[in-house]
């Protein structure tokens, strides 16, 4: 099976420094692919690059077939629509002065107006938000309500790929859980294909089929999801794994023990 | 200094009845319908609980933070056993100083337009440290939030930092003014666990080392149970069930609670050796 999105040899630079250093992966369609690693070392570059808010210093992301590294703007408008992100930042990425359904509803541009309400409407209750939310501007939502608005809005245009940078972090374990079996049960029905980026490395387990392990802009280890949290090769994920924090492993232990232990990335 | 640091029978920190209604154009939002708690010298106290339920908005209400014409709130914040909803000009006086606040929202609190370093140097001399002493500071405070190149990054704007790096530029800014209370809202949710444990030993830390009484909202049950003293749950303005960080999530009591703890997804062991 060829990949629906090769990426090869990436190198992303903000003015001399490589923020991403010669990056190679593959993603089959329908399938989730986890970014993991340390804070700075690349990864919401790397989604950047796939959606082409930066043009990448060299190498090649192979959408479909399709080279679109170093595609120019009017290139690139037939493709936009099938790459999608939800940004890191939920509060940045969504424009404070327009409303819920205007935000969800921007991509559907050229639909009528009655199509787009419906279409929003439908988006708005998918990521667990209730209908009153439509007519709200981003100020006055809860940190996780504003990340599901831009979860439903880089569902509007039907991508079939999604680059979600820390797409979860502001909900609690129940919204998330929600927010989990959404994009699984998309994947089902609609063959889409995900790039995961996150810290919690549970959510990882549970989302994803491959992960990346990346640090310092390179990228340190690859395999099946399973295997490698099972059986990390490499230090620095080792590190990774022994720092998660499990809730319900740290009974009767002192909070400085386990943060002395849980320190300690190597270098 | 504005207040004495409270003795060991004062609370730093004690909330009464605390409601925070949202007038908005067209609708009022009640998002915090009377919570109590109490921080003591040295304790943590972490409110988890469903997002939208009003954990930002108790933070926000606790540090008058909340904009005059948005929110009406009623109850009693007292820290240092002074009322900040009876005298107004308190809150003012000791923000940045002695109460400091890691946002959830990293871009809203710091300025596009302004270089990390002369943002988090302002908050150095805020908290009455000399203009010449105050960039030695800010690398000695980006260094202790494990931020690597640290004089290198004071110059460099918000937008040309990592979500993580953001993060810790604003939990320096709030450990600039040696505070006794420090409100700390999901301050490690863009962390990697690695640079979470650091983050956390350094609160724990600094904790020991001053006494700082801490109130933390975090969605990690994992940070909750490692830090806390106690954890409320909060949901729908109200807090569901209040107690020691084990009794809560060791044995939760209440339905919602349980659900909660159930949704944690689960990541197993792992071979520390390699195979
Ligand atoms: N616009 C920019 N100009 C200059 N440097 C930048 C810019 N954007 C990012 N960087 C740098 O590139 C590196 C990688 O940043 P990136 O945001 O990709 O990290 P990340 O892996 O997403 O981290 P986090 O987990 O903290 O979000 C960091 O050192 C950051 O300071
Ligand atoms: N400026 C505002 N105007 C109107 N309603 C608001 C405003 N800010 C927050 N709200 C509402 O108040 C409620 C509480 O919001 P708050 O930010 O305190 O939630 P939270 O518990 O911090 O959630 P999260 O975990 O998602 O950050 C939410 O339902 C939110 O929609
Ligand atoms: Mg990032
Ligand atoms: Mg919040």
């Amino acid at each position: 099976m060829s990949a629906f999105l090769s990426v090869r040899d990436l190198v992303v630079s903000y003015g001399g420094f490589r923020a991403v250093d010669g990056v190679s992966f593959d993603i089959g369609k329908g399938e989730t692919l986890a970014v993991v690693g340390e804070s700075g070392c690349g990864k919401s570059t790397i989604a950047r690059a796939l959606v082409r808010l930066v043009t990448p210093t060299s190498g090649s992301i192979e959408l479909d077939g399709t080279d679109i590294a170093q595609l120019s703007e009017k290139q690139l408008r037939p493709v936009r629509h099938r790459v999608q992100m939800v940004f890191q930042d939920p509060y940045g990425s969504l424009d404070p002065h327009l409303t819920a359904e205007r935000i969800v509803a921007e991509p559907l541009r050229g639909r009528s107006a009655a199509d787009r309400h419906r279409e929003a409407a439908r988006l708005i209750d998918l990521v667990g938000l209730p209908a009153s939310a439509l007519d709200r501007r981003p100020a006055e939502f809860s940190g996780g309500q504003r990340q599901r608005i831009g979860i439903a809005r880089a569902l509007a245009s039907s991508p079939d790929l999604l680059v979600l940078d820390e797409a979860t972090s502001a909900l609690d374990v129940s919204v998330q859980a929600q927010v989990l079996a959404l994009l699984a049960d998309l994947q089902r029905e609609r063959g889409l294909t995900y790039l995961f980026i996150s810290h919690n490395l549970g959510v990882v387990k549970q989302i994803s089929d491959r992960i990346v392990v990346m640090r310092a802009g390179r990228l340190v280890e690859t395999g099946a999801t399973d295997d490698v949290l099972r059986s990390p090769a490499e230090p620095y994920t080792r590190a990774l794994r022994a720092a998660a924090l499990d809730p319900t492993t740290m009974r009767g232990r002192k909070p400085r023990d386990v943060v002395r232990q849980l320190q300690g990335a190597p270098a | 200094m504005v207040f004495p640091i409270p003795h060991d029978t004062t609370p730093i920190l004690e909330v009464t009845d605390l409601q925070v209604e949202l007038v908005t154009a067209d609708r009022v939002v009640r998002a915090v319908d009377g919570v109590s708690f109490r921080i003591g010298r040295g304790e943590t106290v972490t409110i988890i609980g469903e997002s939208g339920s009003g954990k930002s908005t108790t933070a926000m209400g606790v540090l008058q933070l909340l904009p005059e014409d948005l929110a009406v709130l009623s109850g009693s914040v007292k820290v240092g056993g002074v009322d900040l909803l009876v005298d107004r000009d308190a809150a003012r006086r000791i923000r940045g100083r002695m109460v400091s606040l890691i946002p959830q929202d990293p871009m809203t609190a710091l300025s596009p337009v302004h270089s990390v370093g002369k943002q988090l140097t302002g908050a150095i001399r805020l908290a009455g440290h000399p203009r010449s002493a105050a960039r030695a500071r800010a690398v000695e405070l980006l260094e202790a939030v494990r931020i690597p190149r640290p004089a290198e990054q004071l110059d460099k704007y918000p937008h040309q930092l990592s979500g993580g790096m953001l993060q810790r530029v604003l939990i320096a800014i709030a450990l600039a003014g040696h505070p006794v209370l420090l409100v700390a809202d999901e301050p490690t949710s863009a962390l990697d666990v690695t640079v979470q444990a650091g983050i956390l030993d350094l609160m724990l830390e600094l904790q020991e080392r001053t006494g700082i009484g801490i109130l933390m909202i975090t969605h990690d049950l994992g940070v909750a149970r490692l830090v806390s003293d106690r954890i409320h749950v909060m949901k729908d303005g109200r807090f569901v069930e209040s107690g020691e960080a084990e009794q809560v999530v060791d044995a939760p009591h209440e339905e919602y609670t349980k659900r909660l703890l159930a949704a944690v997804p689960q990541l197993g062991t792992f071979e520390e050796v390699p195979a």
